[in-house]
Formats: structure tokens, C-alpha cells, sequence
């Protein structure tokens, strides 16, 4: 099929006699080049009123970068950008939100200390008379915006105190507030449960009448094919095309974007289970979850599934000694042991990706090498006191290479990698301790789908090795493809536990909503 | 998948960086050689003489610095963690005060201990260290487990410290040191335990878990945690470190001086974060080098011995050492922005 406007026709005329609402943004001949890499090369883009625009692209395309541009967060090398067919130049954030764009972040931009109503309304709070912050008048205000948006967060409460899920929402209505032509939405259902992400397309959905034009940033097929009008793809900073939805299919998108077909998604060998690695008894952390209890055996993928705040990511903090157990019990091989610190964990073999990549994850200012090798120098590659240089940058290498990262070096600061590349140093980094109990809690939250499937062949490549694998994610799809086994978490307990063959998106659901 | 493959990393053709790039000192090291060139440069055009001419005064120059270079070394290791350190300023006047007084000769009329004169030197050596490793110590411990914030926990440190120098000879200064212990403040020896120091440093901060350990907490607490670190241990570690080191100092600033006075090392701690920052270490945490630091020692003591050898106001000094630091850390705070965009 044929783009509506491809690379290679002109830009200024590209626009399809098919397209209707009032075009609002267009952007053309943008460039924007980093120390390390082109981000962005010739890359043009249009934005209809009332449309939602999907841009997809593996990580490092090049999508986050053209929206920091459009926010007035970074500024292009070069091309124009033009609003309601006037060219606009978007020099500061401030400015972006003066001519009506505004962009709700990947990464929460709230204060944590400063309560919801402070986070929405700052640098607009409403003055009283004398010129102070009118907060009775703020909580209204925030509270008609919330009733408006149907979103039960209480205004006086603290960002910092609300679960991550509620920070998106709080973001997304602050984002509204501003009562913008143009959103821009970088993953915003990533920190959402499939209930809230319902609730966010009816809000997209109000929006669009009133005419707003939405552009939308995310990794999830199901969520680009069901809510946007248009799909734009990137490919390594290129412009590849423009097509409405419907007109093109999902392994065409995932063609485009990868350029090379992805055979299967979820590559699930079977490995026969052998003997019982880890074995958790009525495990209980007061106040958080209780008597958590399951067997663990070499070769195995246990699926943990359940809602956001379930208390999934809790267990395997506990598991791993971040918060240790008030009671019950942790067999390694059939040995009880007492974890009380990361450090004990790793000694017996557990590794753990965190979900949260900015806060427990990566060490933004340094470089691949030392984000990569963090975890292993507590048991290795020191020779009387001193670190064995070359043996270590071979393994971060090879590592590197095996994971295919993207990254200039392995000096390369890990905070000029893309969201995918960067987790694929965090999950390099459990792979060098060789663990026989990998935890991966949310492990391919944000990254795109080529990451994804790569992600996934490891994580299966080394069950077949025989290590032991508990998986957290709140993409049914994946926990379904990828587990032989799904523990049902609902409220801090686990609700059951099912088999590969009886686990389904409604069995799991049926049994959380018992 | 064409573009994808190229950039990807391969063992067989490593993406090394090229040799200036790897040399971060690279920009304050030309900031050190601009400074002593405008100096020689000054120094024909004003004086007639020539500043790096003279090799006595460079050595002069940096001895002058050493006491600051040493404590410099364990604060940059604690600004690399994400901290700070007030107080080592002021363990310099305390470690000082207390080492002399076991120092005194026989022949001293007023000795502070009688009975406890003529002491082998290496008795107040290590009483120094050991006593800036207790402040180092409680500075940690306060820092690492009673969660008090390091600006606070080392404000106090750096008060009752001074406070203690003080009261030990209710302000009086303590004199009469042996031979045998102010030999090692004696010519050049104090710039020869700075760069030992320093090079010791240097090695651990970069080829040690030690070292490898501190930049991970500086970068990201939380994430050194949940990699299997003790982040609350090796905090305590670092602040012991920087408190030994400043013990030490206070030990060579007192065989210096062959005497010692409770006003010692007052606002050495500004200098020696000065240095610090001057050498790019960053007050955020996990980026910074010892070789940095010292750089920015010496450029601190060529500034003060090229405005001396200019005979420039002492005033001026001071205002221009100011405007040479926010500079720095300007230039910092740019450098490490354009790092890290995208």
C-alpha cells in the first residue's frame, strides 16, 4: 500500500485530498542531531483538529525527540513548525503551552512535597484580593476538573503519598487544564491498569469532539489501532509514512517500523520443570501482603499477574531483602534462609529488575560499563582488592552485544540512551550474576515492539538454561505468552494459581473479581 | 534492520573514545596553564621578571596548598556520594590542637602534659589520624543511619570541633614541638604526602569497588541499593575516609606551622570544595575525579601566588578566587547538561 504522503514526495504539498478537519500542526524539514547520535533527520509530521495522531517507532526513532521539540523542551537544528498555518518557533516549554501545546510527560514531571491542587495549578494559581494563593479556590477548581474528567484523587492530598497510577491521571489533568489545542501524550497508559487506560480513552475520546488534536506516543498496539485516526511511523530518525487506521494492518505497522517481519511475539519454548528452586511459605510483610505462598522450579516462567497496586512489585522487593519479610518463610533449594538485604540476595543467586527504571534502575550519569557492571562486583572481577579492568569490559561488551544496545560506547552515559537501550543495560546488569531466580518486574515497560520480542527470546533462551524466571507485568499478553504458570495476586494475597493451559485474559479476571 | 546494526556495539571493533576525550581533565587542566601563562605574561610586563621562572616559588606555591589538597581529596569523595562536607576545617584546628600537645619537646616550659614529653613522632601521627577518622566516623553514622542530612550533620561537626580546639587550651596556642615531629611539615614534605594521597586516591576512586561503589550511590542511591550495595556501610566509610584525611592534614598543617592555634584551617572546607567543583566534580552526585581536584588545588595556589608574586591586594585576591569558582561550576553545570541532552 501507499503512504498518504510518503519520504520522498515534497513536503509542503503532501497533504492527502482525503484528510479532512482543519489542520492545526505541521511540522517539516526538522533535524536534530546529539553527540552521539542523528535523532531526528528531515522528519515532517501533521496534526488534524479532532484526530488523534499515533506516532510508533521502535526506541531511538526518533518519536520522543520530535515531541521535546514541539513541547519547547529541545530546540530543532533545522525546519519550521507551523500552527494553524502560521510558523511558530517554540523556544521554551512556556512558550510551547503560550501557543496552545501542551505534553504530558513519559516521565512524571510533579513535585512530590506540593499536594495535587498546587501540581495543577502552578504558575496560574488564583489570587485573592491582596495578590496571595486563594487555595479554597484552587481546591475548587481542582475538584471541578477532576469531576469533569470523572477522576476520584482528593486535591489536598500529597503527589508523593498517591500511587503512580493516580500521578498519571493527576498529570494528564493538568495537562488539560491548560485547555490546549494540541496534546501531546507520551505513554501515558504505561503506568496505568487496562481500568484506567479505559478511562483515559473516554477522556481522549471528549476531547477530540471539542475539537482538541491529540498526539499520541505509545508502545501498545491494541491501544494505537483502537483510539487513533492516523499513524504516523518513524524509523532511526527517518519519516517513513502516514496512514489512516484502517487502512493499514498491524504487521504492516510492525514491518514498517522494524523493517523485518516479527515472526512470533511471545517465542515460549517449553522446558519440562525440574526440581523446585524456590519455594515462598506464608510470607507476609505486615500491612503490604500476606501469606504468600508458591514453588518456583528450574526452567520455569511464573506469570505474577494482577492489578497495579496489588502488591505484585511489594513481593518481589521481599523476596529480594529491599523490605524484608515480618513472617513466614524463603527455601533456596530446599535451604530456609533469611533474606535481609539486596546484597544477601544476590549472593544466593536472585537477581531483580526493578520496575521503576528512573528511580531504582539506572544511574543516569554513568556510563553503560559501570550501570552494567554494578550488580557483579559485589562477588567478582576483583583481584587482591583490585578490579580486573579488561575482564570486566570484555563481559560488558560481549553482554552489550549479546542484548544489542544501542549505544555509541561503553562510555556512552547510560542518560543519552533511549528508554529501551537503557533497560536492556539494567537487564545486562542481573545477566552478568548469572542468577538462578531472575525477577523481572515489569521488564519491558516503555521499550518498542522489536526490544520487546528480543527481550522475550532472552527471557525464554534462559529459562531453557534452567534459570528460574518470575515475571511482572501488567501486559496480559505477555504474562499469558510467556508464563507456564500465572499467580493471581488481588489485594496482597494471591487469589490462585493457574496452569499455562486454564490461564486466560478471563479466568484471570474472574478470579480477581471473586 | 540496517541502521541498527551499525551502531551496535561489537567486541571486535570496541567504539573507544579518542584519547583527548578520555582525558576529562582536559578543559581545567588548560584553565591551570592560561592562569600561569597570564601570569608569566604579567609578570615581564609589570615586575620585569619571570613568574614560572622560578621554581622555588612554584613549590612554594603548592605547599602553600598541600593542607587544603589533602582534605580536598575526602571531600571530593564525599561530594561524588551526593554529599558534603563542612566540617573539615575545622577537624583540621582540632586534630591539630590535640597532636601538639603530645608533640611538645622537654626543654618547653609550658608544656600542656608534663609527664608526656619527648613522645616518639609517629604518637601524635597517629593520634591525628585516628582522631579525624572518630569525626569522619560520627559524621557517617549520623549521615547513614540516623538519616540526618549531610549539610546539617557536618555543620555541627564543623562547629563543635572548632568549639572543641578552643576549649582544649581555653584559645591558647601550643607551641614547642619536637624536631622530630615537625620534620614532616619541614621543605617539601607536605607536597609529597598530598600527591601520595592523591594518587592513592586516584587508583581506589577508579580501579577499586571501593571507588566503584561511591560513584554508584552519588548517581543513583536507590538503584545502588537495590544492585546489592550497602549504601548506608559505605557511607559511613567515605566519611570516615574525608575525616581521616583531614585528620591527616591536620597533622602536617600543625608540623608546618611548628605550633598550633585553635584558628587553624579556618574556611579550608570552602577552599577544598572550591577545588573539588573547580575540578568538575558535580555537587549532584556521581560525576568527579581526584585528578580533577587536584588541578583545581593547584590553580587555587597559583592564584594566590601569582597575585602575591604581582604584589596585587589580598583584597583582590579574594574577590577574583570568588568569581573564578562560580565560573567553574558554570561551566560545569553546562558541561554536564550538554551530557546528558536528548
Amino acid at each position: 500500500m501507499q503512504p498518504i504522503s510518503g519520504p520522498d514526495q515534497d513536503g509542503s504539498e503532501a497533504l492527502h485530498p482525503q484528510m479532512q478537519g482543519e489542520e492545526l500542526l505541521r511540522v517539516s524539514g526538522i533535524s536534530k542531531a546529539f553527540p552521539s547520535v542523528r535523532a531526528l533527520d528531515d522528519v515532517r509530521f501533521e496534526l488534524r483538529r479532532g484526530t488523534v495522531h499515533a506516532l510508533m517507532g521502535e526506541n531511538g526513532a526518533g518519536k520522543s525527540t520530535l515531541m521535546k521539540i514541539l513541547a519547547g523542551v529541545i530546540q530543532p537544528d533545522e525546519g519550521s513548525i507551523y500552527l494553524k498555518g502560521r510558523r511558530v518557533s517554540l523556544k521554551t516549554p512556556l512558550e510551547a503551552l503560550g501557543h496552545g501545546i501542551a505534553m504530558i510527560h513519559q516521565e512524571l514531571n510533579l513535585m512530590p512535597s506540593m499536594t495535587v491542587a498546587e501540581n495543577v495549578w502552578i504558575r496560574r494559581e488564583p489570587l485573592n484580593r491582596l495578590g496571595l494563593v486563594d487555595h479554597a479556590r484552587m481546591r475548587r477548581m481542582t475538584q471541578a476538573l477532576f469531576d469533569r474528567l470523572n477522576i476520584g484523587v482528593d486535591p489536598d492530598a500529597r503527589i508523593g503519598e498517591l500511587a503512580v497510577a493516580s500521578r498519571q491521571m493527576v498529570e494528564i489533568a493538568k495537562a488539560i487544564s491548560y485547555e490546549s489545542d494540541v496534546l501531546i501524550m507520551d505513554e501515558p497508559t504505561s503506568a496505568l491498569t487496562e481500568k484506567e487506560a479505559d478511562h483515559l480513552f473516554e477522556i481522549i475520546a471528549d476531547l477530540k469532539k471539542s475539537g482538541v488534536g491529540i498526539v499520541y506516543i505509545s508502545h501498545k498496539m491494541d491501544e494505537i489501532l483502537k483510539i487513533s485516526d492516523d499513524i504516523s511511523i518513524f524509523r532511526d530518525g527517518k519519516y517513513i509514512g502516514t496512514y489512516r487506521n484502517g487502512e493499514i494492518t498491524r504487521d504492516e505497522i510492525v514491518f514498517r517500523m522494524v523493517d523485518r517481519e516479527l515472526s512470533q511475539m511471545f517465542p515460549k519454548e517449553n522446558v519440562p520443570s525440574a526440581e523446585v528452586i524456590l519455594s515462598v511459605r506464608e510470607l507476609s510483610l505486615e500491612g503490604v501482603f500476606r501469606d504468600v505462598s508458591f514453588d518456583l522450579r528450574a526452567g520455569e516462567i511464573l506469570g505474577f499477574a494482577g492489578l497495579v497496586g496489588a502488591g505484585r512489585s511489594n513481593i518481589a522487593e521481599t523476596l529480594f531483602g529491599v523490605t524484608p519479610a515480618t513472617s513466614g518463610e524463603i527455601l533456596i533449594r530446599n535451604e530456609k534462609i533469611a533474606i535481609s538485604s539486596p546484597g544477601q540476595a544476590i549472593r544466593k543467586g536472585v537477581g531483580f529488575l526493578t520496575e521503576d527504571r528512573g528511580t531504582t534502575g539506572s544511574m543516569q550519569v554513568l556510563s553503560v560499563q559501570e550501570n552494567m557492571q554494578v550488580a557483579v562486583l559485589q562477588n567478582g572481577f576483583t583481584k587482591v582488592g583490585f578490579l580486573s579492568g579488561s575482564a570486566l569490559r570484555d563481559a560488558c561488551s560481549d553482554m552489550c552485544e549479546r542484548l544489542k544496545v544501542k549505544a555509541a560506547s561503553l562510555e556512552t552515559p547510560v542518560g543519552t540512551l533511549s528508554g529501551g537501550n537503557q533497560q536492556k543495560v539494567l537487564l545486562g546488569r542481573w545477566l552478568l550474576t548469572r542468577p538462578q531466580i531472575l525477577i523481572l518486574d515489569e521488564p519491558t515497560k516503555g521499550i518498542d515492539v522489536g526490544a520487546k520480542a528480543e527481550v522475550h527470546g532472552l527471557i525464554s533462551r534462559m529459562a531453557s538454561n534452567g534459570a528460574a524466571i518470575i515475571l511482572i507485568s501488567s501486559e496480559m499478553p505477555e504474562v499469558l505468552g510467556m508464563s507456564d504458570r500465572v499467580v493471581v495476586v488481588h489485594e496482597g494475597r494471591i487469589a490462585g494459581i493457574l496452569d499455562r493451559k486454564d490461564a486466560t485474559q478471563v479466568s484471570i479476571m474472574e478470579m480477581i473479581a471473586r | 534492520m540496517n541502521g541498527v546494526q551499525s551502531l551496535t556495539m561489537s567486541r571486535k571493533q570496541p567504539a573507544k573514545a579518542s584519547g583527548w576525550r578520555r582525558f576529562d581533565e582536559i578543559n581545567i587542566l588548560m584553565v591551570l596553564v592560561g592562569i600561569a601563562l597570564l601570569c608569566e605574561a604579567l609578570g615581564w610586563i609589570f615586575i620585569g621578571q619571570s613568574f614560572l621562572g622560578n621554581p622555588q616559588r612554584l613549590t612554594i606555591a603548592i605547599l602553600q596548598v598541600s593542607v587544603i589538597g589533602i582534605i580536598a581529596i575526602g571531600v571530593t569523595q564525599v561530594i561524588i556520594t551526593g554529599g558534603i562536607d563542612l566540617s573539615s576545617g575545622s577537624v583540621v584546628a582540632m586534630t591539630a590542637m590535640i597532636v601538639a600537645s603530645l608533640a611538645q619537646s622537654e626543654g618547653w616550659a609550658r608544656a600542656l602534659y608534663p609527664s608526656l614529653v619527648e613522645l616518639p613522632a609517629y604518637v601524635p601521627i597517629v593520634a591525628g589520624i585516628l582522631l579525624g577518622l572518630i569525626a569522619g566516623c560520627i559524621n557517617g553514622l549520623l549521615i547513614a543511619y540516623a538519616k540526618i542530612p549531610p549539610f546539617i550533620a557536618t555543620l555541627g561537626m564543623m562547629v563543635s570541633a572548632r568549639g572543641i580546639a578552643k576549649w582544649y587550651t581555653r584559645g591558647q596556642p601550643v607551641s614547642g614541638l619536637t624536631d622530630e615531629f615537625t620534620a614532616i611539615g619541614s621543605s617539601a614534605w607536605p607536597v609529597a604526602i598530598f600527591i601520595v594521597i592523591a594518587i592513592i586516591f586516584h587508583i581506589a576512586m577508579k580501579y577499586t569497588r571501593y571507588g566503584k561503589f561511591t560513584y554508584a550511590i552519588g548517581a543513583n542511591p536507590q538503584a545502588a541499593r537495590v544492585s546489592g550495595i550497602n549504601v548506608e556501610r559505605h557511607l559511613v566509610k567515605v566519611y570516615a575516609i574525608a575525616g581521616m584525611l583531614a585528620g591527616i592534614a591536620g597533622v602536617v598543617a600543625c608540623a608546618r606551622a611548628q605550633t598550633a592555634q585553635s584558628g587553624m584551617g579556618y574556611m579550608y572546607e570552602l577552599d577544598a570544595i572550591a577545588a573539588a567543583v573547580i575540578g568538575g566534580t558535580s555537587l549532584a552526585g556521581g560525576v568527579g575525579r581526584i585528578a580533577g581536584t587536584v588541578i583545581g588545588v593547584i590553580i587555587l595556589g597559583l592564584i594566590s601566588s601569582g597575585f602575591t608574586f604581582l604584589r596585587i591586594d589580598a583584597y583582590y585576591q579574594e574577590i577574583v578566587k570568588g568569581i573564578i569558582i562560580v565560573v567553574a561550576v558554570g561551566s560545569d553545570v553546562y558541561r554536564s547538561r550538554k551530557r546528558l541532552k536528548k
